[in-house]
C-alpha cells in the first residue's frame, strides 16, 4: 500500500518537472520569447491568426511544435525501452534491438541516395514513410528468422541474437549507401542518424500524439503480464499469461512507438536504455510504474537534451543524438558503478 | 481430481513417458518419485499443459485440460517450478502478489491483499514483506514462492478442486523447513478440495508424508499406491539400482529407508 503512495509522489514530481522543462524548451531558443508573447500567441491563434507578430508566429509554428515533438518522442523511446527490457527480461536491452532503428536508418538512407539519383522530390511525408517502412521491414525480418522451425515460437534469446545480426546487416547497408552517396546526401544521412528535431510541424504532432498515447495506454493494460514475466516465461504462464500473445502485442507496440518516432526525428540513442534504469533505481521494477513514469521521464530528458542542444552553440544547433549520448553515457556508467543489485 | 490417462510423450524416437496413467485425488498428498531421467519433470510438464503428449489426455475436474484457457487454469491451479530467477529487483510483497494476478485486473482488491497477507503469515515471510527479494537467502526465497503459489489458490473455487503442483519444492530447504513445509501442506490438505502433487527426491519424506506414491522408472509407472505397496525392496532396487535397508515401525505405521 505504502509502495503505491510512493509511486504517486514520484509521478507528481515528474509531472511538475515535465511542465517546467516544457516551458523552458518553449522559452529558450534562437530568439528568447517573453511570457507575454507566448500568452498573446496562444490567444491570437484562436482569435485572429492573421495579425500575429514574428515572435508570436515563431512560437506557434516552430517553438511549440518542437517542444511537443520532443515530449512525444522522448516518451515513445522511453516506453519502448521499458517494454523491451521487460519482455527480454534483460536490463541491457534497447528498443532498437529488434531492428527498428537500424531499419529506419536504412530506409532513410535509401530515400536520400536513391531519391537523389533519380532526382525524385517527394512530399514532406516521403522521408518518414521510407524510414517507417525500413523499421518495420527490419523487425519483420528479425521476427521471421528467429522463429524456431519445430515449435513456431521465437525464444527470447534467438530474438536477441537475430536482432544483433540484422542490426549489423542494415547498418552496413547504411554504410554502403553513405559510401556511394554524393556529398549533400552524405550530409543528410549523417544528420538524420544523429537525430534532428527541427522538422516539427502540427501534422507530425498529431500522428505521433495518437500513436504514442494509444500505445502507452495499451502497454499499461499489459503491465501486470509483464510483471509476471519477471519470474520467468513458464511461471508467467502458470499465472495465466498467454505468452505468445503478450510477445506479439508488446513487440508490435514497440515497433510502432519507435518506428514512428524515429521516422520523424532520426535516431536518438540512450533515452530508451537509460530511463528504465533511472526509474528502477527510484521505485523498483513494477512495470505499471515504469511505463507511466517512463513516459514522463523520457519526455523530460529529451526536452532537456534539446534545450542544451539549442543553447550550447547558439544560434547554431548541436545534433540531439550527440547530446543524448554525451549525457547518457556518463549517467549510465555512474548508475552501473554505484549500487547495482541486479546485474 | 486430476487424472492423467495413458500418457505417452516422445521426442523423435526417444520415449520419455510410456503409457502412464495416474489419478491424483483430492485431500491426499500425491508424491511422484523416481531416479534422475525417469520422466518426473516431463510428467509434471504434461500435467501443467506445458507440453502436449502424443497419446493420452489430462483432465482437471473430469474436464479435458485442452478445454481450459490459460487464464482459467491459473485460477484453479498453481505451480511451483524449480529454479526461479527474478530478472529485476522486486519487493517480497510484490512477488507474492503475483500469485493474485489471475484474480484481478487493474489494481489488487482487498480480497487479494488479504490472501497475500494470510499466505505470507502462513509461511513466516510476512516480516520480510518490504525487503528486496534479491537480498534473501535461498531458503527464504523458496518460502516466498510457497506463499506466492498458495496465495494463488487461497480461496476455494465453486464447483472445482484447487490444484497445487510442486516440482521439487524442498531442494533449498534445511531439514527443519522441509518438515515444516510438509506439515503445512498437510494442514492445507484439511480442506478437502485441495489436490496436491509433489515431485520429491527424498524417499524418507515420501514415506513419512505421502498418501499416494507414484514411482516412475524409464518413462513407465513402475508402481503406484501407498508406501507399503510402492517402497518395496524390489521396486527400489529396480529403479535406483541400489539395495535399500528398510526399517519398519509397525505400531507407528512408519518406515525408513537406508542405503549402504
Amino acid at each position: 500500500m505504502e509502495q503505491r503512495k510512493h509511486y504517486k509522489g514520484t509521478t507528481f514530481f515528474l509531472l511538475l518537472l515535465l511542465i517546467v522543462t516544457a516551458l523552458c524548451s518553449m522559452y529558450f531558443g534562437g530568439v528568447d520569447l517573453t511570457i507575454d508573447e507566448i500568452v498573446a500567441a496562444i490567444q491570437k491563434r484562436f482569435t485572429s491568426p492573421e495579425d500575429m507578430s514574428l515572435n508570436e508566429r515563431i512560437f506557434i509554428e516552430i517553438r511549440l511544435p518542437r517542444a511537443l515533438l520532443c515530449l512525444l518522442v522522448g516518451a515513445s523511446l522511453a516506453v519502448g525501452g521499458v517494454l523491451m527490457q521487460a519482455l527480454f527480461r534483460n536490463p541491457i536491452v534497447e528498443p532498437g534491438l529488434v531492428g527498428v532503428s537500424s531499419g529506419a536508418a536504412f530506409g532513410a538512407a535509401v530515400y536520400f541516395v536513391v531519391g537523389a539519383m533519380y532526382n525524385y522530390q517527394g512530399g514532406e511525408w516521403s522521408l518518414p514513410l521510407a524510414a517507417c517502412a525500413g523499421g518495420i521491414l527490419a523487425s519483420a525480418i528479425v521476427f521471421t528468422i528467429s522463429r524456431s522451425k519445430e515449435t513456431g515460437k521465437s525464444s527470447i534469446v534467438s530474438l536477441l541474437l537475430t536482432g544483433i545480426a540484422v542490426n549489423a546487416l542494415f547498418l552496413s547497408g547504411v554504410g554502403y549507401l553513405s559510401f556511394i552517396a554524393h556529398n549533400p546526401q552524405l550530409r543528410d544521412i549523417t544528420f538524420w542518424c544523429l537525430g534532428n528535431l527541427s522538422g516539427a510541424n502540427w501534422n507530425r504532432i498529431i500522428i505521433l500524439g495518437i500513436t504514442t498515447i494509444a500505445c502507452i495506454a495499451i502497454a499499461l493494460r499489459y503491465s501486470k503480464h509483464l510483471n509476471a514475466l519477471m519470474i520467468g516465461e513458464e511461471e508467467a504462464q502458470f499465472l495465466g499469461v498467454n505468452i505468445k500473445r503478450l510477445k506479439l502485442i508488446i513487440l508490435a507496440i514497440n515497433v510502432i512507438l519507435v518506428a514512428v518516432a524515429t521516422a520523424f526525428v532520426g535516431i536518438i540513442s540512450f533515452v530508451g536504455l537509460i530511463v528504465p534504469h533511472l526509474l528502477r533505481f527510484i521505485n523498483g521494477s513494477d512495470n505499471r510504474f515504469l511505463i507511466l513514469n517512463g513516459a514522463l521521464l523520457g519526455a523530460i530528458l529529451l526536452s532537456a537534451a534539446d534545450i542544451v542542444a539549442r543553447l550550447l552553440l547558439r544560434p547554431a544547433e548541436l545534433p540531439i543524438g550527440v547530446v543524448t549520448s554525451l549525457i547518457g553515457v556518463p549517467v549510465f556508467i555512474i548508475l552501473l558503478r554505484t549500487k547495482n543489485h541486479y546485474f | 481430481m486430476l487424472s492423467a490417462k495413458n500418457i505417452t510423450y516422445k521426442i523423435g524416437n526417444k520415449i520419455l513417458l510410456d503409457d502412464v496413467s495416474i489419478n491424483f485425488e483430492a485431500g491426499k498428498l500425491n508424491i511422484i518419485i523416481g531416479p534422475n531421467g525417469a520422466g518426473k519433470s516431463t510428467l509434471v510438464k504434461v500435467i501443467c499443459n506445458q507440453i502436449k503428449p502424443q497419446i493420452g489426455s489430462v483432465s482437471y475436474n473430469n474436464k479435458n485440460i485442452q478445454e481450459f484457457s490459460i487464464a482459467e487454469l491459473a485460477c484453479i491451479r498453481s505451480v511451483l517450478s524449480q529454479n526461479i530467477e527474478l530478472a529485476f529487483p522486486l519487493k517480497v510483497i510484490e512477488v507474492v502478489m503475483m500469485g493474485r494476478y489471475p484474480h484481478y485486473t487493474g489494481k489488487p482488491g482487498q480480497k487479494d491483499e488479504k490472501a497475500c497477507e494470510e499466505a505470507m503469515r502462513f509461511f513466516d515471510v510476512w516480516d520480510m514483506a518490504d525487503r528486496d527479494y534479491m537480498t534473501l537467502s535461498g531458503g527464504e526465497k523458496q518460502r516466498v514462492h510457497f506463499a506466492r503459489v498458495i496465495s494463488q489458490i487461497w480461496y476455494p473455487v465453486p464447483n472445482s478442486c484447487r490444484y497445487l503442483i510442486l516440482d521439487e519444492p524442498l531442494t533449498f530447504l534445511d531439514v527443519r523447513y522441509q518438515f515444516d513445509f510438509m506439515h503445512k501442506v498437510m494442514e492445507l490438505l484439511q480442506s478437502k478440495d485441495m489436490v496436491v502433487i509433489g515431485v520429491v527426491h527424498d524417499l524418507n519424506l515420501a514415506a513419512k508424508f505421502a498418501d499416494n506414491i507414484s514411482l516412475l522408472h524409464m518413462g513407465k509407472l513402475l508402481a503406484g499406491g501407498t508406501k507399503n505397496e510402492v517402497l518395496t525392496k524390489e521396486n527400489i532396487k529396480t529403479a535406483y539400482r541400489l539395495e535399500p535397508v528398510i526399517v519398519e515401525q509397525k505400531e507407528k505405521n512408519s518406515m525408513y529407508l537406508f542405503f549402504d
